[in-house]
């Protein structure tokens, strides 16, 4: 087996690359969401980052929420006070679109993504936003019913 | 002079008008703007077509690559309403009085729409062949079972899928669509090399793996070589140790 190379060959050494547009707001960074002219498989891509970067926000209030605890039952008790809110609770829904949307692309990607079912990106995309839409509906009706 | 006295690039009288917005870069410039030009259309005008009457009639310093016309060299590539298009098969007619008209993303720009493809052609495996077995001869009839032929060499390496790509958009060490679906293709039909030397190229963290399944490629290739599946697949042949290779004998009947 011959010696591969890691990345596109001649990048650093070429001095005289011109400039390279981006998508976004013009920076590598944020090249990745520029809803101008996508479709669905791209808006599934960008909707995807979003809701992980959100979870990954929320794990962290999470553990900052429970580290109330340690400040003892009054603060425990003054939080749940504010969690029972509708404002809050709508919260929670949205908490769970993320979960829902995150977890069942990752099902679509996963399947798409190893070769199983390569072509039926939109298909599965459909399929199992019905199956994402109605436990969304049933979890936002118990979350109400909490409040 | 009315709009009907003048003639489009298409030999048709112009019957109405658009405004584009022609992005502009030339080399020392200390940045990038955009010109606008009113260009007289009729129904069947592209942007090609209407890029090339301000060329003529309006900035002779307006750089465009162009040549065949009608969507087989892929060198007219361009990005029209942000979406990646050939310019030479994309009409005016469904753009909006405005057209902004930008070069590929995600690929140096040389001068105004015109971009550099040495970096994507660089990022191709070393074996891609010329020969091609598949282009089977017009008397060859499929085999039993196969209700046709089906042509993997459609590829006209026109960059539109690495301008879509939101992977290609956040790095430029990503292999890309393109580079990625000819890998794929050269394991379906070998051609003499290694099927091993082709899964080392698209493994790794730059190669088949950083692909994130949106599908973009695909959607942008006006070629129908359906690059993302491609990908799909190299990733399964990778997970199988290139048990999915066909050998180059039976590659009619994939």
């Amino acid at each position: 087996m011959s010696e591969r190379r890691a990345g596109v060959p001649g990048l650093d050494e070429r001095a005289e690359r011109g400039p390279v547009r981006r998508k976004g707001v013009g920076v590598p960074a944020s090249g990745w969401f520029d809803p101008r002219g996508r479709a669905l498989g791209g808006f599934a891509f960008a909707v995807n980052r979003i809701t992980g970067l959100g979870l990954v926000f929320y794990l962290y209030l999470h553990l900052a929420v429970l580290s109330l605890l340690l400040r003892g039952e009054q603060a425990w008790s003054d939080f749940l006070r504010i969690a029972t809110s509708w404002a809050f609770l709508s919260l929670d829904v949205l908490l769970l679109f993320g979960l829902l949307y995150h977890g069942l692309n990752g099902i679509r990607v996963a399947l798409v993504g190893t070769g199983v079912v390569p072509n039926r990106q939109k298909a599965l995309w459909w399929s199992l936003g019905v199956i994402g839409t109605i436990a969304l509906i049933g979890g936002a009706l118990h979350i109400a019913g909490s409040a | 002079m009315s709009s009907t006295e003048i003639r489009t690039d298409a030999g048709g009288p112009a019957t109405d008008r658009r405004r584009m917005r022609v992005f502009r870069f030339k080399r020392g410039d200390p940045g990038s703007h955009f010109d606008t030009f009113d260009v007289p259309v009729s129904a069947g005008t592209t942007v090609l077509e209407a890029l090339r009457w301000i060329q003529l009639h309006r900035d002779r310093t307006l750089t465009m690559r162009h040549s065949c016309f009608h969507a087989s060299c892929g060198t007219c590539g361009m990005e029209v309403n942000g979406r990646e298009v050939l310019a030479c098969v994309t009409t005016v007619a469904n753009l909006g009085d405005t057209i902004t008209v930008e070069p590929l993303s995600n690929i140096p720009i040389l001068s105004d729409l015109v971009v550099d493809m040495r970096e994507f052609y660089a990022r191709f495996p070393d074996e891609i062949g010329i020969t091609r077995r598949s282009e089977a001869l017009p008397e060859a009839s499929p085999p039993e079972g196969i209700e046709a032929f089906e042509r993997f060499e459609d590829c006209i390496e026109c960059g539109l899928c690495l301008a879509a790509c939101p992977v290609s958009a956040t790095s430029d060490d990503y292999l890309g669509p393109a580079a990625l679906a000819a890998a794929q293709r050269l394991l379906e039909e070998p051609r003499g090399t290694d099927p091993a030397d082709i899964l080392a190229f698209a493994d790794g963290p730059n190669g088949a793996w950083r692909c994130h399944a949106a599908f973009e490629c695909t959607e942008a290739c006006p070629s129908n070589v359906n690059p993302a599946t491609r990908i799909m697949q190299l990733r399964s042949a990778l997970v199988r140790g290139g048990r999915a290779a066909v050998p180059a004998e039976e590659v009619s009947r994939a």
